[in-house]
């Protein structure tokens, strides 16, 4: 237990003391969000005085096209914050520091559950900061918006990035090349954005990408912030969602921590 | 029998020890035991399985074949037991370079689960052995080779362990950040009272610092001995001459009757003698050469090193090894962290 603490406290150390790290990777998100966000103004396809069964209210939820994205961009966050976590495994590999912590008493998983840990604390920070960005860049919160629904966004982005971290984490547990590792997150991030409901909805897409889109964590954590956030909430689906995310989650700090008994060590 | 070591003396001991990535033996049916006080030395080439050895022993990674125990602890079946009581200095600098020389002490001290306030008094004390007092509160970013060192040296020993393994310890310092690198290590051992297990290539450290040597070449140790015994069961000291035109067999034949000389042959282009007493044997060597009526264009005297202990064992000088691409690779980050 100690080490899980001693070894997330360092990565905590050398992320603040680095704010230059954290302000470069909020600057995408955020430029996302003004050029992307507001360029691709579909609401422009349905001007006000639209009548409230039109397609564009149908499909997208809501009646601008930005607070859709911006909610999506709490996913965009989510998903490049929790991907390093993998790279750092390699990193601590090839630094020699991975055999340092092996050789004394801390446990195997909480090497494991410490990249996890540090990886959902900057994933959730960064994505507070992304939201009230959105909020001064123009998101409109539903009337419905209160507390409690913050904490329940906040609930599903911790419950996706734990998940997400795992897997990434157990992508790179025996990978001592943070060359592999890069290739794999690039090609990994985005089909896990875009194959997901962050920037449309999934019933544009055709049936093989929703099929696929369906099964991917971003769209469930991405559905119950959006829901929580612009909509009046369908408890129905947003128990979906955190039933998803919940059994993601679990599985895959699992699976992470059950390879790193067996694998962490060559 | 309850405790082994306390019987033997003996704090590591090793049997079969035998690790294999896919077809590659690195570590080949290694046995030797490693007795209590002692300064035991693993010499040899890179690649040669010094590092995985030392990765088993501190239960970094599992053996395939045979058994260890380490403080008493078998290094299968009680890990927990050999991590609590020995420190690794590793090859690479682990130390947090973003982190302060006392915060990475006290990291170290929390995997250990060493209560704070012990912690904090056991840095202090390390900082001040190391001489790193004045710098703990820096970024080890700005620290010089042998400082960092240094730091990883007291980092190794935050726990107080019986057994120091010291991975390469010297690596790519200059000779003189070597040599003060050592004597901090043994004011240690002594501070301590500790064994110390580490891995070296550089011939003369191994030479000049270790109790007992092994050398060890493709997984195999080849020798295992005090280095003055290793450098003695070569037999003699080493003379090399040549002569003005081609040497003829006369030459070999007179050279051979010396009584002293007990060994020839033939390098680059004159002779390599093995003899009792190289200073003694040099003037007979020359009476030989001149009776031929041959001049000698060059001769020299060396004493035994234990590169030609390695020569002897394995036909190859250890100067002239390389080693994996990955050995390679890491030694580089460490060498170019070395430098300030």
């Amino acid at each position: 237990m100690s080490g899980l603490v001693a070894l997330t406290g360092r990565e905590l150390k050398k992320w603040y003391k680095q704010p230059f790290v954290l302000f470069i990777s909020l600057v995408q998100p955020i430029i996302w969000m003004g050029l992307f966000g507001k360029a691709f103004n579909l609401s422009a396809l349905a001007p006000p005085g639209t009548p409230a069964g039109s397609g564009f209210l149908i499909t997208f939820g809501v009646s601008d096209y930005f607070s859709y994205m911006a909610v999506g961009m709490l996913s965009f966050v989510v998903l490049f914050a929790t991907m390093f976590s993998g790279m750092s495994i390699v990193w601590d590999r090839r630094l020699g520091f991975l055999n340092k912590v092996l050789s004394t008493p801390a446990s195997r998983g909480s090497i494991v559950l410490s990249k996890v840990l540090i990886a959902v604390i900057r994933a959730l920070v960064q994505a507070g900061i992304v939201l009230v960005a959105a909020v001064i860049l123009g998101l409109q919160v539903s009337a419905a918006f209160n507390p409690v629904f913050l904490l329940g966004v906040f609930a599903s982005l911790f419950l996706m990035s734990v998940g997400l971290s795992s897997l990434f984490v157990a992508i790179a547990i025996r990978s001592s090349r943070w060359e592999t590792q890069m290739a794999i997150m690039n090609l990994m991030n985005l089909p896990l954005l875009f194959a997901s409901n962050a920037l449309f909805p999934t019933s544009l897409m055709p049936d093989w990408l929703r099929a696929f889109a369906q099964v991917n964590p971003v769209t469930y954590g991405t559905d119950a912030a959006r829901q929580l956030i612009l909509l009046s909430p369908n408890w129905t689906s947003v128990t979906n969602d955190f039933l998803f995310l919940g059994t993601f989650a679990a599985v895959f700090a699992g699976i992470g921590i059950v390879l790193s008994w067996r694998y962490l060590s060559k | 029998m309850i405790r082994g070591e306390a019987m033997t003396g003996n704090v590591i001991e090793v049997s079969d020890l035998t690790k294999t990535f896919g077809e590659l033996k690195a570590v080949d049916h290694v046995s030797f035991e490693v007795q209590e006080g002692e300064i035991f030395g693993f010499l040899g080439p890179n690649g040669a399985g010094k590092t995985t050895t030392i990765n088993m022993l501190t239960t970094v990674q599992r053996p395939s074949a045979g058994q260890a125990k380490v403080a008493g602890h078998d290094i299968a079946h009680d890990a927990l037991g050999v991590r609590r009581s020995i420190g690794l200095v590793p090859q690479e600098y682990t130390a947090d370079e973003d982190l302060t020389g006392i915060e990475n002490l006290l990291l170290v001290a929390r995997l250990y689960d060493i209560p704070k306030p012990e912690a904090r008094k056991r840095a202090d004390e390390l900082l001040t052995l190391v001489q790193l007092k004045d710098a703990a509160d820096r970024t080890v970013e700005t620290y010089s080779g042998g400082m960092r060192r240094r730091l990883e040296l007291a980092c190794g020993l935050i726990n107080r362990p019986k057994v120091l393994f010291l991975d390469e310890p010297t690596l790519g310092l200059d000779v003189q950040t070597r040599a003060a690198v050592w004597q901090y290590i043994r004011l240690l051992k002594e501070q301590y009272h500790m064994t110390l297990f580490m891995t070296t290539h550089y011939l003369e450290e191994a030479d000049n610092l270790c109790d007992r040597i092994a050398i060890i070449d493709h997984g195999k140790i080849v020798a295992l001995d005090t280095p003055a015994t290793l450098k003695a069961s070569l037999g003699g000291d080493i003379v090399e001459i040549q002569v003005n035109g081609v040497p003829t067999g006369d030459l070999e034949q007179a050279v051979r009757g010396i009584p002293s000389v007990r060994e020839v042959k033939p390098s680059n282009g004159g002779y390599r003698l093995t003899v009792i007493n190289g200073e003694e044997t040099a003037p007979l060597i020359l009476d030989a050469i001149r009776g031929l009526n041959l001049k000698l264009s060059r001769i020299s005297i060396a004493k035994p090193t234990l590169d030609e202990v390695y020569l002897d064992r394995t036909g190859r000088s250890m100067r002239e090894m390389e080693g994996s691409r990955e050995d390679v690779f890491r030694q580089r980050i460490t060498m170019r962290r070395a430098r300030p």
